[in-house]
């Protein structure tokens, strides 16, 4: 059967082009590789090569035409035993391949390959144009602690530590790695005592290099293991956040499914106290940003200690953003043998009827100071941390809207395009019509972290502002 | 012309000795007969493959990106050969030929290229993007640099598990300038992982010259600040790639941190399929076919040894095309991925 060699696309882009010299005639034998014709674009000559062995039987379009259409067939390739009298009988199209151009009048670049031009319309129906609905999640509910339980007294710290411990007792796959964990203890001593207890195997000094370690953690996690890469900060991190979100973040959707990145990312983050610019950044939006990605931000010891153990165990990539701050504050941890909370669910941290202020992290510390202050006013906030902010729970978040009437969403973070913007926009989009006020956000300021006491102390959200935002949604 | 000051990929150099290992490069082995004709249907796959397509993306069918392997078959098939079952590999985005080394299967890969539920993403990851656990294949990466870095964590999880087996992570002479190239190669040593960094030296990075792009162009020598020994390979002749392959493999397993190898090889295609082609010549091009291609030289050598004859390659050709045209009859005829896919493989 004759082989029809088609008009070649050189970029998605392409539409049509010229034929501008055939280099076989007629009755030429020619094999793969082989360059029969030089076509030609506005932006570039291109050489075409055979696909298939045989003897060009027909030249179709001669050379000098102009403005030849993608797909169009060019000439007829005869194979073994075929002659010219078979052309005409039912044809295989078999469009030749392009070779480099040869000369060209202008600048071509990846870029150009961009185009959107979809596949030959042959694959079976077309799928419709609208867009399926995005799958509703339901966040578990937290596990029920039994009557009796004792709670102890835990810094966040020390939670955190035990959390790491406890899965690493579980699973000989859990492993930690990064700057100072092991022989330093931790450089917030988040990790002290566990090269003691695992060992330097599993306890494992990295050099200060994020990004290389960042990528070294994540294949490991592709071939099964579940490290728990630290951060000294997370202000370095953004020296791994191609490794963070490229190939942790993407790779079980663009593969399909067969392949993802069970990997804990963990370490202080946002504003310490006096160590500027660079050292204080909320990274809480930037990863929420990230289809692939769960977003954990606890405020207490036992959220951090449930929800560090969860993280560990997901098998998804889990950026886990800790306060240097909040590392010593104690709080009640309940004493469980195996405590774990789920991702993806808010706590109502006080319930209240005249407005709701949410926050996350560190930002629950104004929060908590504002709802007492409000509460002397006779105020009755209802208070909500959200503890993950990737799935973002907006279930518990309008639940208390539509009772409330009045939202307040407070961050430490950069303002545009903040959580809380995230958080007021959704709100405005599904339970407008139970707001009574504009939805106020609460974040740091719009500038790089000062050093100066005083001006650090102006840069971040403050009690007053929190009062003050509940003052006017409630209209006092 | 900016390549003129290298010629084409020279038999292994002298000059690089592993010298802090005292390592050479290993002499090409002769193969036996069924080692010739396995390495030559292997090659001829990824050669009759990638021809293929290019032609499908003249058609339209691939979109986007496709980077053709054409002119380095003898790289992946070589190393392949001196792996054993568990051993892994992981490569950048010039990959399809890598996948069919790895024995990924063609239907697979090239439904991927066309964007449909059967190939091995099922239609989400495209030519840059593929992966199979099962065949111990981590991708295809398109972050030049970035499968350094991953790799090397393979490698670490190989340690961590005591398996004995050995990853192999490729990158090109470009990538070979990012940093976390170096950082990984620092974290290697440190810990003596076992892996094999194969930098497939093709001479241009895009269309940057290695000479325009490098201060030190012997890529072999670029372990030497983290004592990782490094040896330069033709690349164009896959018993030298073997050879290579078989010293690195057994120097990984024994314990001895990672090795780098320079493939010294040539690209035949653009960088990807709108290439310019301004910055080298069509004669060079030309040279290196028709003196230095990795299948001629393997078929020359079946000939030569009478270990087969014209009819018996054409049909091992012919056997080759039928893989490949059904491949490519199955990536243009399968659906799309329902849409309902759009959803799904986000998070676990």
């Amino acid at each position: 059967m004759p082989i029809e060699i088609l008009m070649p696309a050189l970029s998605p882009t392409m539409e049509e082009g010229n034929v501008s010299k055939w280099l076989k005639k007629e009755g030429d034998k020619v094999v793969a590789g082989d360059v029969i014709a030089e076509i030609e674009t506005d932006k570039a000559t291109m050489e075409v090569e055979a696909v298939d062995e045989g003897t060009l039987g027909k030249i179709l379009v001669a050379e000098g035409t102009e403005g030849v259409k993608v797909n169009t067939p060019i000439a007829v390739l005869l194979e073994d035993g075929e002659s010219a009298a078979d052309i005409g009988k039912e044809a295989k199209a078999a469009p030749a391949s392009t070779q480099d151009a040869i000369s060209d009048g202008g600048q071509r670049t990846d870029a150009a390959e961009e185009g959107s031009k979809s596949a030959p319309q042959d694959a079976g129906e077309a799928p419709k144009a609208s867009v399926p609905a995005a799958p509703a999640t339901k966040a578990a509910a937290d596990p029920d602690i039994p009557a009796g339980t004792a709670m102890v007294s835990t810094t966040v710290r020390e939670a955190l530590r035990d959390a790491m411990a406890e899965e690493m007792r579980r699973d000989g796959d859990v492993f930690v790695m990064g700057e100072e964990v092991a022989e330093y203890q931790g450089a917030y001593k988040i990790t002290q005592g566990l090269l003691q207890e695992f060992g330097p195997r599993r306890v494992v000094d990295t050099p200060i290099t994020e990004h290389g370690f960042a990528g070294v953690g994540v294949g490991a996690a592709m071939a099964g293991l579940r490290p728990i890469v630290e951060f000294m900060t997370f202000n370095f991190a953004m020296q791994a956040i191609d490794q963070i979100i490229n190939s942790a973040a993407k790779t079980l959707y663009m593969s399909g499914g067969q392949m993802g990145a069970p990997i804990v990312f963990r370490g202080p983050n946002g504003a310490a106290a006096r160590v500027a610019a660079q050292h204080s950044q909320c990274y809480a939006a930037w990863y929420s940003h990230i289809p692939g990605l769960k977003v954990v931000m606890p405020y207490t010891a036992a959220d951090a200690k449930g929800l560090l153990k969860a993280a560990i165990r997901d098998a998804n990539p889990v950026i886990f953003l800790e306060n240097e701050i909040l590392y010593g504050q104690s709080f009640d941890v309940p004493k469980m043998d195996d405590f774990v909370l789920p991702i993806g669910k808010a706590r109502i941290h006080k319930s209240g009827k005249d407005v709701t202020i949410v926050s996350f992290g560190i930002g629950m510390t104004y929060t908590v100071k504002a709802e007492a202050e409000l509460r002397g006013m006779g105020i009755d906030a209802e208070v909500i941390d959200l503890r993950t902010i990737r799935p973002l729970d907006f279930d518990t978040i309008i639940a208390s809207v539509r009772k409330t009437n009045r939202l307040v969403v407070v961050e430490e973070g950069f303002p545009q395009s903040s959580v809380g913007d995230h958080i007021a926009s959704q709100v405005s989009q599904r339970a407008f019509d139970f707001l009574d006020a504009p939805v106020i956000t609460i974040a740091g300021k719009d500038v790089p972290m000062p050093y100066a006491a005083n001006l650090e102390k102006l840069a971040l959200p403050n009690v007053g502002e929190v009062v003050g935002a509940v003052k006017a949604v409630t209209y006092r | 012309m900016a390549t003129a000051a290298r010629k084409a990929p020279a038999k292994t150099k002298p000059r690089s000795d592993g010298k802090s290992a005292g390592l050479s490069a290993p002499k090409p082995v002769d193969f036996t007969k069924d080692e010739e004709l396995d390495a030559y249907r292997r090659m001829l796959l990824i050669r009759r493959f990638e021809e293929k397509a290019g032609q499908l993306y003249g058609m339209g069918f691939i979109g986007g990106f496709c980077h053709l392997y054409i002119g380095q078959e003898a790289v992946v098939t070589g190393m392949k050969m001196a792996l054993v079952d568990g051993d892994q590999m992981i490569t950048a985005y010039r990959d399809h030929g890598h996948m069919l080394a790895m024995e990924l299967s063609p239907r697979g890969v090239m439904a991927e290229l066309t964007g449909r539920r059967g190939g091995l993403s099922r239609g989400k990851g495209g030519s840059m993007h593929m992966f199979s656990k099962e065949k111990h294949f981590y991708g295809g990466h398109g972050i030049v640099g970035a499968q350094v870095s991953l790799g090397t964590g393979l490698a670490f999880a190989n340690r961590y598990r005591r398996n004995n087996n050995v990853t192999l992570t490729y990158f090109g002479d470009g990538a070979a300038n990012q940093g976390q190239v170096y950082e990984s190669f620092n974290m290697a040593s440190l810990w003596k992982l076992p892996v094999i960094y194969i930098i497939e030296n093709n001479r241009y990075a895009m269309g940057t010259s290695v000479s325009r792009s490098s201060a030190e162009t012997d890529f072999s020598q670029r372990g030497a600040s983290f004592k990782i020994p490094g040896i330069q390979v033709d690349g164009m002749d896959v018993r030298a790639v073997k050879a290579a392959g078989d010293l690195a493999t057994e120097w990984c397993r024994a314990g001895k941190g990672p090795l780098i190898l320079e493939m010294q090889t040539y690209r035949y295609r653009g960088h990807s399929m709108s290439d310019p082609a301004k910055y080298r010549s069509k004669e060079e091009v030309q040279k290196m076919r028709s003196e230095r291609d990795p299948i001629e030289q393997v078929k020359a050598r079946l000939l030569d040894k009478k270990w087969a004859d014209e009819d018996e390659l054409k049909a091992v050709d012919k056997e080759v095309r039928d893989i490949v045209a059904d491949a490519a009859e199955f990536a243009q005829n399968d659906a799309e991925p329902d849409p309902s896919e759009l959803w799904t493989d986000i998070v676990l």
